[in-house]
């Protein structure tokens, strides 16, 4: 659904140039959530904003739909834009608009007819949870409220993309979640593709199937997060999974083990202790469901040799590290 | 002089004022939203950045701003001529009145205009909206308790250029005060006109007060 290939943004500034997107690759499958995770100034946003062409590009491709986005301009660039949906930090509303009147800002861009405005702002607030409050004003709404606005805003036009910038990063955890909640449930319903970017690790684990991890305007890493949790020295893993703990006896080796898929579900530890007739130690860890999989993290340690050990579990689909001290 | 005399003067003096603010009103609001937009459209990074046009429009409102109203009443009078065919009188002070304006307010459109925030803009944008389509929904729209604030000033400032406008044969309540207080010395006579004066400001900023909360949703 979106492809982007080679892209590069620099910005220029009294004699100061800052590389904000650095040579991005990026595929989106139809129907995916795919998350793009990063700190603050990572280039997040501005490669978001790249997507739609908010920020023309130096550099690179972007198609979406089919339809490549840095070969337009004018007339053909809007109607190319009016097919991707955004949804904004810090909401973007009109403050001199009720709920409604946001909502059917696309609509009257696209000229609309008046009573078919009405009906798609009243089953867009529905579908977003407001069906009440359609004459309120942004200022009346909380900051999840808004943001719900945001959404059915960004929907109105029937895009085949939403792309968000932070949707969550301004609202407390539970509404967060409530947020997170609304966005998995337009993927499912709707079969909508989302291209999001986040600093928050728990966005990733609980709506993505794909992600990426920027860093200095580039991708360390980026691709199904089945697939990454494999990867040897995952960064994804690891933020999403964090590990500490050492070893009671500084001798006993200690092992990272990461579960990804059916294995998660396996009685892994117990198999363990009697297969080996070993002592074994739980550091650390977690198994959660996530968007993509069932998957954890789990740090042990086992008295001995653990080179058997690690094998064993290696064989059934475990990606296992020894923690070196 | 009775009281019945004075009362004719002051309506007569109140009509004439009336007459040249909300005349001058009119074309001020209408000129200076439209000098205040290509200010702010041509800008850097405004919607449509034309630096050389910003740059002469910019230098003609500071010129026509900090000129004394006094100079620019007396300056305008060939064109004045052309445009009223006579230079005194009620109906031609309303050229420099609006002259002298237009610049003041197209100031204060811009300031109102650019508390709208980016990312307001850049969502219009992303959806696909025109540049016509900005402006009208989301750059004018949205700074409309600005722009009703900053009308109201530029009304009350007009309230007190006309006064000055008495020079050209205006009349009005401030040429009324200056005539009767100034050079007559009666100060019964000042102090009623300045008395309405005082009311009639008030009135505008209550009306623009008014108007304001109405529009303002934060
Ligand atoms: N309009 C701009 N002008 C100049 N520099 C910018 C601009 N926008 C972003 N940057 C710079 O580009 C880098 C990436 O910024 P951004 O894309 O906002 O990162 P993130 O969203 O990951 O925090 C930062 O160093 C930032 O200072
Ligand atoms: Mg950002």
């Amino acid at each position: 659904m979106i492809q982007i290939e080679g892209l590069r943004k620099v910005y220029r500034a009294r004699r100061r140039e800052v590389v904000a997107v650095d040579g991005v690759d990026l595929a989106v499958r139809d129907g995916e959530i795919f998350g793009v995770l990063g700190q603050s100034g990572a280039g997040k946003s501005t490669l978001l904003r790249c997507v739609n062409l908010l920020e023309r590009p130096d550099a690179g491709t972007v198609v979406v739909g089919g339809v490549e986005l840095t070969g337009l301009s004018g007339g053909r660039l809007r109607a190319a834009r009016r097919r991707i949906g955004m949804v904004h930090q810090h909401f973007a509303l009109l403050a001199s608009r009720t709920a409604a009147g946001n909502v059917a800002v696309p609509l009257e861009i696209t000229g609309v007819p008046r009573a078919a405005r009405a009906r798609r702002v009243a089953e867009l607030l529905d579908l977003v949870g407001l069906a009440g409050h359609a004459d309120a004003y942004p200022a009346q709404l909380s900051g999840g409220q808004k943001q719900r606005v945001g959404i059915a805003r960004a929907l109105a036009a029937d895009p085949q993309v939403l792309l968000s910038d932070e949707a969550t990063s301004a609202l407390d955890p539970q509404t967060t979640g409530s947020i997170l909640e609304l966005l998995r449930d337009l993927n499912r319903r709707l079969g909508l593709t989302i291209l999001l970017i986040t600093h928050e690790m728990d966005v990733v684990k609980r709506i993505c199937h794909s992600a990426a991890v920027m860093r200095d305007g580039r991708f360390a890493e980026s691709g199904p997060i089945a697939d990454l949790l494999r990867r040897p020295g995952s960064e994804l893993a690891g933020g999403l999974f964090p590990l500490s703990g050492a070893a009671p006896d500084p001798e006993d080796p200690v092992l990272d083990l990461t579960l990804s898929g059916a294995v998660a579900d396996q009685p892994l530890i117990s198999q363990l202790a009697r297969r080996f007739d070993a002592d074994v130690r739980i550091l650390d860890g977690t198994v959660q469901e996530l968007a993509a999989t069932r998957a954890g993290r789990l740090r042990i340690t086992v008295r001995g040799d653990a080179g058997p050990v690690a094998g064993w579990l290696r064989e059934q689909g475990v990606l296992v590290t020894e923690v070196v001290r | 002089m009775t009281w019945s005399e004075v009362a004719e003067l002051l309506w007569q003096g109140l009509r004439e004022t009336t007459w040249m603010v909300g005349f001058s009103t009119v074309l001020t609001a209408i000129g200076g939203l439209l000098v205040g937009v290509l200010l702010t459209l041509t800008e850097r990074g405004g919607l449509l950045p034309l630096r050389p046009v910003n740059a002469l429009l910019g230098l003609v409102v500071n010129v026509g701003r900090s000129l004394p109203f006094i100079i620019l009443l007396v300056a305008v009078i060939p064109f004045t001529r052309a445009v009223v065919g006579t230079t005194i009188g009620t109906t031609a002070a309303i050229v420099p009145l609006t002259i002298g304006a237009i610049p003041f307010y197209a100031r204060l459109v811009e300031t109102a205009i650019h508390e709208v925030p980016a990312d307001v803009v850049a969502a219009a944008t992303a959806m696909g909206a025109t540049r016509r389509q900005i402006v009208g929904k989301v750059l004018l729209r949205e700074a409309r308790p600005g722009l009703v604030a900053g009308l109201t000033v530029t009304v009350i400032a007009l309230v007190g250029y006309s006064a000055m406008a008495g020079v050209v044969g205006g009349g009005g309540l401030g040429d009324l005060a200056i005539r009767y207080g100034y050079q007559r010395f009666e100060t019964e006579v000042m102090i009623a006109t300045v008395g309405v004066l005082v009311v009639f400001v008030q009135l505008i900023q209550t009306l623009g007060d008014v108007l304001v909360r109405r529009l303002y949703h934060r």
